[in-house]
Order: C-alpha cells, then structure tokens, then sequence
C-alpha cells in the first residue's frame, strides 16, 4: 500500500512545508515568474505608461522606441500597455477557467467513485461522450450556442473541462473507499457526504491539484486562442489573442502589435509549467 | 487471435457513445438563439415564405422528431443544405475536408521527425548541454501558442525571407506542400514537445532495462543496442500518445486554418459558427468527433499489434 497512515499527513500545506527546504529547481522560478505577472496585473492601472484603450491617431504603427517601448498598434494604443492590462483577462482566463470544472469534477469523481453501480457507469459513460470531441471543436460549439465573450467561455469550459478532474479523483476514490479509515469512518456512523468530503477529498485531491496547475497553461492557451478566433475577449478589450489577431492585418509593416503579446503568453504559461513541473516534483507525482 | 476479438465487440459498445455524440451535437445546434430562417431570408420575407422554409428544413417539428429525424437522416447520408453556401453539406465537407487531411498527415509526419530526431539527442547526450537545451524548448514549448506560432513563422519565413506563401493552399499536389509547410510546421512545433518529453522518458527507461545490460554482455556495439532494442520498444508509448493527441491535433487545425486561411473543415467551422450556418457546424462537429472515436480504435488495434504483452 502507498497509502499514508494518516490522512492528515497527506494535505497539501503538510507535504509542501515538509518538503519546502528541498523544493526541486522547477519551482522557485515558475512561482517568480507566475507571481510578476499577477503584480502586473493587480497593478496594471498604476504601473501602465498609457491607457489601454484610448485611440490616439497621431501615434499610430510607431516603432518600439524610448516613448513607446514595445511600439504602438494602427489606433495609436500603446503596446506595452496593453500587454499589462491584458494579463488581468488573460489570467483571470487560466484561474476562473480551472476551478469551475476542478470543482465539477471532484464532485462528479467521488460520487462516481464512492457510489459505484448505475450512478458510476452512466457518469463514466457522459465522460466517454463529452471525450469524444476534440477538447476545442466541443468549446467553440458550445460557444457558438451562447454566444462569444467571457461568460460563454467559462461555462463552456466549465462543460467540457470537468472530465480530466472526475477521472484522477474517482480513480483514487475507488481505492480510497475501501481503505481502513473509511472503514473506520463508516463504523462511526457517519453520513456519506462526510466521508466523501472529510475523509476521502483530502486524500484524493493532490494529482488533482498537481494537474490543475498544467491546466491553467492549457486553458490560457484556450482563452487566447477563442479570443484570436474572435469567439472570446471582444475588442476592444486589451487581451493577448485579441492584440495578436489585430496585428497581423499590419504584420508587413508593424510586426510588434502581434509579435510582443505573444511573447506574453509563452512567459506566463511557462511560469505555469515550471510550477507544475516543481510541485509534482516536490510532492514526489508523475502524471 | 484471441488478442485481436475486442475489434468485434468494441464497436458495439460505442453505439451508447455515438448516440450521445450524436444527440449533443443535435442539441447544441438547436440551442443557438436566433432564428437561421430570417437570417437566411432577411428581414423583409413574409409570413408564409418564412413557414414554408421553416417546413422546407423540418425546423416546424417537435424537437424529439426533429432528433429522429436527424438519426434517420444520417443514416441516409442525407445531411441536409447549407443556408450559406446553398449546396449539400456532403458536398461541402468533402471539398474541405482533404486540406485538413493533407495538413494532419504533413503535421504529423513532421512532428515525428523533430520529436524522434530531438529526444534521441536528448537521451543519447543525457544532463548534457544538448539535453539541457531540449529541455527547455520541451518546457517552454508546451505553452506556445500555436496561432502566435504561426504568425512568428509568417514574419520571419513569408515576409522577411519570402520562402513561402502567407496563405492559401495551392493548386497542385507540390502546390499543397509548398502552401502548408508553415502550416504543418506551427502545429508540429507546438505538439512536439509533448511527444519530446515522452520518448526522452521511455529512451531513458529502456537504456537502464536488463536486456540492454545483457546484449551489451554479449557484445552487441552500442549503436547496435540502441537501434535495434531501446529505439523500437521506446517508440511504442509514443505512437500510443500521438493517438491519444488526436482530438488536440484537430483542435489546433481549427487554429492554425484560420491564421494561414487554408480552405479546410477548421475555418469551415469557424466561419459557420459566425454565419450562424447551423447545420455544418452540427456535421462539422460530428465529423470531429467520429475522426476521434475512430483514432482511438485505431490507436487500440496498433497497440495490440506492437507489444504482444497488451490485452484489451
């Protein structure tokens, strides 16, 4: 058996302190990088030079230089500035857009996994169908349906994302309900809903939570690229996908309008990555 | 052959799954607010010429008639006209559907020559500066963005090099080659590193297995190991991972269709949802969806094929 003795030990805070001083490289650097991007997005309004959305047409396609660091678009609109505000949708994007379908799913795991019989088998079998869509062609159809824009990107997302989660806790589920706690649990009298969420939840969660931090990469890809498609973020809104949608009509002549939030992504999605990586590291999870 | 019976009996169970594929893509569609009929006919038609079409496309019935309907229909291959482009969809997925194919295969083929070409590297010349710099273009490169991707190759290979064009597809099959090597490329190099980071793992795995230890025993050089031993059995999680990365590779097409405008099902899809060209939207989606189920069959048989230890 793998399984810690006492539950207790196994919660995250635990096994993050305990292993704190001997943290794998991956994740220092993943944390700083996640961390300065959140700062520029808290502080968008203050450390921003421009404003992100005002046109100025005396300002248009100018080339990175002392006044405009990273250029300005064709509506004059400074590109840096934007790349700043941008991290507010592009962040809330990955956060929001992870733990609506991490709850769902945690709940529609342990239920499958503790209750077993015709519950399991028909929640098993709305994870077969919802799996056998591409991820984003099942997004953007259900986008088409309620319409593009932020809210419509969360709930789709919320539809189609929650089966990653489901799988990891009703597969620890399944062997947790039999060990000698729950056993211990269900001698005590308590109710299933206890059990489920004291005594089960804590124990089942952390591949769960190690792989919430990779989705948060892959739902900021998603978000960025909806916006792109123009099914996300609408413009004028100062969001990645967007900004590099708008540039490329002028990428002849004014490569940095798409070029720059770009880079935005990557570096905020390799944060991400780090992060994942050096907690799964440290907690000692492979995916 | 007993290995081989779950070709028979597989099929029969994914009927539950194609009817719930069938029936979200049918209710999804149906869901979509606004009425295609007064966007078809615009906002002059009268009464009966509205009620006409409505009945002319079935959309009058109940919407548990119009489902059976929908199922008796694909089972006819009848999939019924698209409002936009006004000719039947079969007709219209067909025409678009071998820009995509072609793109896939492309993508694939050369997804595998870089993942093969740089986990090798990698695990040959293993904590190495070769390894090091492979690993982080593993890291880095799971969040890139394909559509950005693409847009950097653009600038950097159509506008300041000139060595290929900005979009299209092209008329002849060297045409098509030429047109969507960008393309393939952008998917390629964002699917790449998934690939990467898997084959590294199972390189290393096999070199540190005991046959490597007892063909080096009994003097087989080690190149000879490598090729003949921890190259082919490590090759088999991949192609497995490569499979299960099929819904993802679909969904980056989508992308990357619209950024390069290649006239394939991706920007079909993309420009119906806009259009609110309902129908091929729902077909769109079906045909994603079967292109899935059907890989993932597929990816089963090959498995079984390549390690006689697996069973399903």
């Amino acid at each position: 058996m793998t399984l810690t003795p006492t539950h207790r030990a196994a919660t995250l805070p635990f096994r993050l302190a305990s292993q704190g001083l001997a943290a794998p490289t991956a994740l220092k650097p993943g944390a700083a990088i996640s961390l300065a991007w959140l700062f520029f997005a808290i502080a968008a309004p203050l450390i921003a030079p421009y404003d992100p959305i005002a046109q100025d047409l005396e300002q248009t396609l100018r080339h990175p230089s002392l006044a405009h660091w990273l250029g300005t678009d064709n509506f004059g609109r400074d590109v840096l500035t934007r790349i700043v505000w941008g991290a507010r949708f592009d962040l809330a994007m990955g956060l929001l857009g992870v733990i609506v379908p991490f709850i769902l799913g945690s709940a529609i795991g342990l239920v499958a996994g503790y209750f077993g019989g015709i519950v399991d088998m028909l929640l098993m079998r709305l994870l077969d169908i919802t799996i056998s869509f591409p991820f984003f062609v099942l997004v953007i159809a259900i986008i088409s349906v309620l319409g593009a824009g932020l809210v419509s990107f969360f709930i789709a997302v919320a539809l189609v994302g929650w089966v990653s989660y489901a799988r990891l806790i009703r597969a620890q589920t399944l062997v947790l309900k039999h060990s000698d706690f729950v056993l211990a649990a269900r001698n005590l009298g308590y109710g299933r809903l206890r059990i489920m969420a004291r005594h089960i939840l804590p124990n089942a969660v952390l591949p769960a939570i190690v792989f919430s931090m990779s989705d948060v990469v892959l739902t900021i890809l998603l978000g960025s690229s909806l916006s792109y498609l123009g099914l996300g973020v609408q413009p004028p809104s100062a969001e990645w996908g967007v900004m590099i949608a708008e540039g490329q009509t002028f990428l002849a002549t004014a490569w940095w309008i798409s070029f720059f939030p770009g880079l935005a992504i990557v570096t905020l999605a390799l944060g991400f990555s780090l992060l994942a990586d050096g907690l799964a590291e440290t907690l000692g999870i492979r995916e | 052959m007993g290995r081989y019976r779950f070709i028979l009996w597989r099929p029969l169970q994914l009927v539950p799954v194609l009817l719930g594929v069938s029936l979200i893509s049918f209710l999804l569609v149906h869901a979509i607010p606004g009425d295609p009929v007064r966007i078809l006919l615009g906002t002059r038609a009268t009464a009966a010429v509205i009620e006409a079409t409505r009945a002319q496309y079935g959309l009058d019935q109940p919407l548990a008639l119009q489902y059976v309907y929908f199922l008796k229909n694909l089972a006819a291959g009848e999939f019924g006209k698209s409002i936009i482009f006004k000719v039947g969809i079969p007709k219209l997925v067909v025409s678009r559907i071998v820009p995509t194919l072609f793109l896939l295969g492309y993508a694939i083929l050369l997804s595998v020559v870089i993942a093969i070409g740089l986990a090798v590297l990698a695990a040959i010349y293993r904590g190495r500066l070769a390894d090091q710099l492979v690993r982080v273009y593993s890291t880095a490169g799971l969040g890139l963005p394909a559509f950005w991707l693409g847009i950097v190759l653009i600038i950097l290979f159509s506008i300041q090099l000139g060595l290929f064009p900005v979009s299209g597809y092209g008329e002849t099959p060297l045409d098509h080659l030429h047109h969507l090597f960008l393309p393939a490329l952008t998917i390629a190099l964002a699917l790449s590193p998934v690939l990467i980071r898997n084959l590294r793992a199972s390189l290393l795995a096999e070199m540190e297995a005991d046959y490597v230890k007892a063909a080096r025993s009994r003097g087989l050089s080690e190149a000879k190991i490598f090729r003949r031993h921890v190259f082919r059995n490590s090759l088999i999680p991949t192609i497995t991972l490569l499979g299960v990365n099929v819904g993802w590779l679909i969904g980056g097409t989508v992308v990357v269709e619209q950024v390069f405008s290649v006239p394939g099902l991706g920007s079909l899809m993309v420009s119906s949802i806009f259009a609110r060209d309902y129908l091929v939207v729902q077909v769109v989606t079906l045909a994603f969806a079967l292109a899935v189920i059907l890989t993932n069959f597929l990816v089963d048989i090959v498995t079984v094929a390549l390690d006689p230890r697996i069973k399903l």
